[in-house]
């Protein structure tokens, strides 16, 4: 009798295991199905709205630490070598490091940044305890007179270093900004030359097609906006490519002549859903703080550019505002680069002074291209971010000396008041470099014996 | 041994460093390769092949990019700094980023540039090998210095062969880098050497 009662508890667990493996089998494959039964924990801020893309990182099933090396880079590799990654793998995989290897493997980006497990993760998404840095440099203090003492939680901290991209903290960028004033004598952003680019390459646009079907609003907007003066007619987006017409346009319809953009934007957190097949981004669904009446907003082009005017100055800060409620963002109006922007867009100052959200965050970047050299707007602000000396360079340093643009975005307080102050902390990187450069200076001249070695 | 087959990469090189010096001649010779190594060739073999081709093409840099542009016809600086500054490449980025590019290959070998008196102190010697071996061409010139060694738990051929100062923007460059141990380094000196390693 026991035996069958066994048998049957076995014959009941048999057929629930497989029922519920069934369950999960068919959402696991189904890619429309909620998934988060699967989330072994909740992911970092920058990987949150695509959580649900498993396969995003998890490109095989059954992949291990090579494959996912693979996804990050597939993200992340462009930007690392684009900064001139100053920790790049193949630092790593000499056997000279091999020791270093053993107690750190940085060779792979999951040992310093693990996913799923926010409860420990950092800033910068890093789920290291902060004294990783003295697995390799731990006799820097020795090295380096201006170093000794300081402590292992100094080193990443605002101004002095980052593990990847340091193009604006190296010793002689220091030297070469040293007493610079805190505001340049002409501040200015470099000027977009898309336009003047497409007139060059385009003298004689076609002419406007006169009598446009459609409602006189959209006509209106349409001929008072860029696109019309460039003779892009109606039919080349919402018929592009010979396709029938089509009211419901994508990102991919503006990607015909702004590539550079739609792929920034298809990077950045604004649009990296839509590579995944997911849902459009809103604002129902980021962790920071947004505007209420605008959680059901998708985030397209158009979301931020309105169709038809394509208004750039709407989108560089107004569009902004529309959603984002964070401190920081919610203080712009009361700082003095907005007070710049609305002169600018007033005409009472020059074109290029005034500084929109999209100033700093969505900067103007100078590209060769190999073919032409080109301002554009970087579209994936995700690159310049965090940290945010990853600003200094794109950024800060079109209108602020060196120093200044260290100090301030060193102060966290002054930043979350959108800079509505002078900074109240000092990084001494610049002073450290010229303390160093000077002890050269006399040891060259003889003032200081030389420890040199033979 | 290092089978063709099983390393088709580094026998590619090698044969690339066989032509190499063919065409150069005049730099230190690998051992020739003989009729009973056609199909499969030492470690020391391949190291001293490798070595032929990065010094062939180290000195090619040096001499007719570097210091022709920079020092002779004063066309373009060079600088540790080239992208910022527009500038060309010094000799030892040049080579390093040569050795970074390898890595990223997974190319069953790897290498680098050290000194004793390095300019960036993660380049200063590390393991016993790199210490005797770099010691070893400073101290035996026109010698190179082999070892076996184990590092996490995989076994190396090691091969150090000397870096001369083989033109003046060597020389300028390091006795006035404010980083450099050394400031009295001459034309002709041991500057330092490349280490090369083979698994075995």
């Amino acid at each position: 009798m026991a035996t069958g009662r066994t048998a049957r508890w076995y014959v009941l667990w048999a057929l629930a295991s497989l029922s519920l493996a069934g369950v999960l089998g068919d959402r696991l494959l189904d890619k429309t199905a909620d998934r988060t039964v699967f989330l072994p924990g909740p992911m970092t801020h920058g990987h949150h709205s695509i959580e649900l893309a498993c396969g995003a990182c998890h490109v095989e099933p059954f992949g291990g630490g090579p494959v996912l090396q693979e996804a990050c880079m597939n993200c992340h590799g462009a930007e690392l070598k684009r900064v001139d990654d100053s920790h790049p793998k193949s630092k790593f995989t000499d056997p000279r490091n091999a020791d270093r290897v053993a107690r750190l493997d940085a060779q792979h980006c999951v040992t310093c940044h693990v996913e799923h497990r926010l409860e420990i993760t950092g800033p910068m998404g890093v789920t290291l305890p902060g004294d990783f840095c003295v697995t390799c440099h731990a006799k820097i203090g020795e090295e380096r007179e201006t170093h000794a003492g300081l402590g292992f939680d100094t080193c990443a901290s605002g101004g002095c270093h980052n593990f990847h991209d340091n193009r604006a903290l190296y010793e002689d960028f220091l030297l070469e900004h040293v007493g610079e004033p805190v505001l340049r004598p002409v501040p200015r952003l470099p000027a977009r030359d898309f336009g003047s680019r497409w007139r060059t390459d385009h003298p004689k646009p076609p002419a406007i097609v006169p009598g446009h079907a459609g409602p006189a609003v959209v006509v209106k907007d349409w001929l008072e906006t860029a696109h019309a003066r460039a003779g892009v007619q109606c039919d080349d987006c919402h018929a592009a490519g010979n396709k029938p017409w089509s009211d419901a346009l994508d990102h991919r319809a503006c990607a015909g002549c702004h590539e550079t953009q739609v792929e920034g934007f298809l990077a950045s957190k604004h649009g990296m859903r839509l590579p995944q097949n997911l849902p459009p981004m809103t604002p129902a669904l980021a962790r920071l703080p947004m505007q209420t009446d605008a959680a059901p907003r998708e985030l397209g082009c158009t979301s931020c550019h309105a169709a038809h005017r394509f208004d750039t100055r709407h989108a560089a800060a107004e569009a902004c505002l529309g959603c984002h409620a964070d401190s920081h963002s919610l203080a712009y109006k009361d700082s003095k680069h907005f007070g710049l922007w609305t002169a600018e867009l007033a005409g009472d100052a020059p074109a290029e002074t005034g500084l929109s959200c999209a100033g700093c965050h969505l900067p103007r970047e100078r590209e060769d291209t190999g073919d032409e050299r080109r301002v554009h707007v970087a579209h994936n602000q995700n690159d310049f971010l965090r940290p945010n000396e990853k600003m200094i360079r794109p950024v800060c340093l079109h209108c602020h000396g060196l120093g200044f643009a260290l100090d301030a975005l060193a102060d966290t307080d002054l930043v979350e008041s959108n800079f509505q102050r002078l900074p109240a902390i000092h990084i001494e990187s610049i002073d450290m470099a010229l303390r160093r450069a000077e002890a050269d200076r006399a040891r060259r001249a003889g003032e200081i014996p030389t420890g040199r070695s033979h | 041994m290092i089978h063709p087959q099983s390393h088709p990469a580094v026998f590619a090189v090698l044969l690339l460093g066989t032509l190499g010096l063919s065409a150069c001649g005049k730099e230190q010779a690998a051992a020739p390769a003989g009729p009973g190594e056609a199909k499969t060739l030492s470690a020391k073999t391949m190291a001293d092949s490798l070595y032929a081709v990065m010094a062939s093409d180290r000195t090619v840099y040096t001499r007719l990019i570097v210091n022709r542009l920079q020092n002779e016809e004063k066309i373009i600086k060079a600088s540790e700094h080239w992208k910022d500054e527009k500038a060309l490449p010094l000799p030892a980025q040049m080579f390093r980023f040569g050795a970074e590019m390898v890595a990223e290959k997974n190319a069953p070998f790897s290498y680098s540039l050290q000194s004793l008196w390095p300019v960036n102190r993660q380049n200063a010697p590390k393991t016993e090998a790199e210490k005797t071996g770099l010691q070893y061409v400073v101290d035996n010139k026109g010698q190179n210095y082999y070892a076996e060694e184990t590092l996490g738990e995989k076994k190396y051929f090691t091969a150090v062969y000397a870096d001369m100062a083989v033109a003046p923007a060597c020389v300028t460059c390091h006795n006035g880098h404010k980083d450099s141990p050394k400031t009295d380094f001459q034309l002709g000196d041991v500057m330092g050497g490349v280490v090369i390693r083979i698994p075995i």
